[in-house]
């Protein structure tokens, strides 16, 4: 007992002028939408892949990133010489003591200096990490003061190529190499030795510790004894998961910001399908008359006028989603508030965010449609025939 | 009993009484009406604008409801029915035929014709062929794919009259139905109209100023300030 569909889709083609520029302006709303779930997507993906399923990541307790947290020589020694923690080939132990620092660098073409992190590391470090494959140069050299930029800090600061030298920790440091790390956070970083870097830096104390598990399963029995040991005072997490942690305080603002402007904007959005869809129903008075007198129920008339806000906002989705899509060639930069360094991530469009995407310009049209459907459903018959 | 039957009225008004209210006065529309219409009749409805024959109609046709007396057609009291009980039987017992045609502009004559079917539990291929076989019977076949605007004003009071009838309602009612039409086209619509009622049987209902189209009912009413008057031949 439904109008057919033919009738309704080709009411909105018929109408394509008006059609076009309410669909537009559901559009500029979904794309605003869409790309805040892209970057918020973009941001947590970023940082859990820095992170490696097997690798433990020790720091001080309370603290809550790398830059907050030292741990004492004493301490490194005892938590490598744990037995969860796995053995190399070469019979070391794959545990990496780092340092983490930050510094402020220039941009390319800005006065302003961001916030970068130095992560002093180690050959077992590099080895922990197989997501960090080198793109130009060689490795540093340990004991040297050579350093090895991510792609993001090669791509965006100054004197970041090979063969350039960067000054800092009153030392030239010479940059030898460049890494990609799959996108993940270590792209915003520069690296060198640790020794070199916590020497420069007037560190006795490392600032973390990433250790591979000789088997998963120890996660719970190592956690608990670093917990128990009172000359421990340090905890460890999966690194996925603090690295994931990192991602909050940013993603909440992203969320939170984003996604109160979309609420704004779809206001808008929503009175323009509404007025377009009173248009609509304005318009064929007459039509929807002698649809009733034919036999056509209220409730078919409301699923039609419905269904014409479901295809208007449907159109509206798609045409903000083709353009959000594309933002998945650009990067974006950012403070991470949890760390207060640069970071770079792109715009990442899963089938998720497709899906919350659509929803909400289906909520958008449905609820921008349905006071005009209520009032072509609720339409007097004899009054609508007299409006031909 | 067979007799009985075949002489019951399809039409019985009892007492009909309409009024509309219009700036806070109550204006009558129709007092007292009492008629009987026939299976078969082929009647018009005559008077001046403003007597109350296009609210006649729309009463019989169950898209108003009278404010007192009673209203059986085909033994059915129609004022009983609710709101979606009336729009079922409607679609199953009434075809319209209106002044301006009344078709979707956005659909095919073939999809106007079927839009009745749609609300019949009719396969999709026996749609298909009741319209048009429908399309045919008003010498439309080469036109079922042209959109209303394509058509002229007698073509499309032809698709109209294909809609009307294409599910075969008990009542076919007509608004003006040649009010916009030409001489040749109306002549056209009336003389089809004659023979669904001649050849078919159809009970034809339909609302003319047009003396000339009055002719071609069997039995014609008039109406006078919201009265039936005894002009009736």
């Amino acid at each position: 007992m439904v109008i057919p569909i033919a009738y309704v889709a080709r009411n909105l083609w018929t109408r394509r002028l008006t059609t076009a520029l309410t669909a537009g302006g559901l559009a500029l709303v979904v794309f605003v939408f869409a790309t805040v779930l892209m970057l918020d997507a973009g941001l947590k993906r970023t940082l859990v892949t820095t992170g490696e399923r097997d690798n433990v990541i020790v720091i001080r307790k309370g603290a809550e990133n790398e830059i907050q947290s030292g741990i004492s020589r004493d301490q490194a020694r005892i938590i490598e010489m744990h037995p969860a923690v796995a053995t190399g080939a070469d019979g070391q132990r794959m545990a990496s003591k780092e340092t983490v620092v930050l510094i402020s660098l220039l941009r390319r073409g800005d006065e302003k200096p961001s916030n970068v992190v130095i992560r002093g590391t180690s050959e077992t470090g590099l080895g922990l990490r197989p997501q960090v494959k080198l793109t130009g140069g060689r490795t540093f050299t340990p004991g040297t003061s050579e350093i090895i930029v991510g792609s993001s800090i090669a791509s965006r600061f100054d004197n970041t190529a090979i063969g350039d030298h960067l000054d800092f920790a009153q030392r030239s440091w010479t940059v030898v190499g460049t890494f990609d790390a799959g996108g993940s956070g270590f792209d915003s970083e520069v690296w060198g030795d640790v020794e070199q870097l916590m020497q420069s830096f007037r560190r006795t104390s490392y600032s973390s510790m990433v250790a591979r598990l000789a088997d998963p399963g120890l996660y719970e029995s190592f956690k608990a004894d670093i917990d128990a040991d009172p000359r421990l005072a340090n905890e460890m997490k999966r690194e996925q998961l603090f690295y994931s942690d990192q991602s909050r305080a940013l993603s909440t603002f992203i969320n939170v910001l984003g996604l109160t402007l979309s609420i704004i904007f779809s206001i808008g959005a929503m009175i323009g399908a509404m007025i377009t869809m009173y248009a609509s129903v304005a318009n064929r008075v007459g039509e929807i008359g002698t649809l009733r007198a034919l036999g056509f129920k209220r409730r078919a008339v409301l699923g039609a006028f419905l269904l014409e806000a479901l295809l208007l906002a449907l159109a509206g989705g798609v045409a903000g989603l083709l353009p959000a899509s594309l933002m998945q060639f650009a990067s974006f930069s950012t403070v991470n508030f949890q760390t207060f360094a640069d970071l770079s991530f792109r715009f990442i469009l899963t089938p998720g965010i497709i899906v919350k995407t659509m929803l909400f310009a289906v909520a958008m049209g449905l609820i921008g449609g349905f006071l005009p459907a209520v009032r072509a459903a609720r339409l007097n018959i004899v009054d609508a025939l007299r409006a031909i | 009993m067979a007799s009985t039957e075949a002489m019951s009225p399809i039409v019985e008004i009892r007492n009909v009484t309409k009024a509309y209210r219009r700036g806070g006065q109550i204006v009558p529309v129709l007092t007292d009406i009492t008629l009987d219409i026939h299976a078969g009749e082929f009647t018009a409805l005559m008077g001046p604008s403003g007597s109350g024959k296009s609210t006649l109609l729309n009463l019989i046709a169950g898209i108003d409801r009278p404010d007192a007396g009673e209203l059986r057609v085909d033994g059915l009291d129609v004022t009983a029915l609710g709101e979606t009980e009336l729009a079922d039987w409607r679609a199953s017992h009434i075809g319209f035929i209106f002044q301006f045609y009344n078709l979707m502009p956005v659909l095919t004559a073939f999809e106007n014709v079927e839009l009745p079917l749609m609300l019949t539990p009719l396969s999709r291929a026996e749609r298909r062929e009741r319209v048009e076989l429908t399309l045919a019977m008003v010498g439309l076949t080469d036109r079922q794919e042209h959109y209303p605007s394509e058509l002229s004003g007698g073509q499309q009071q032809r698709v109209a009259i294909a809609r009307a009838i294409v599910s075969d309602p008990t009542l076919i009612m007509a608004d003006e139905p040649t009010g916009d039409l030409d001489r040749v086209s109306a002549g056209d619509v009336l003389g089809f109209m004659r023979r669904l009622n001649d050849e078919v049987g159809k009970t034809i209902i339909m609302v003319t100023h047009d003396a000339q189209a009055a002719k071609m009912a069997r039995r014609i009413l008039h109406l006078e300030k919201g009265v039936l008057t005894n002009g009736e031949r």
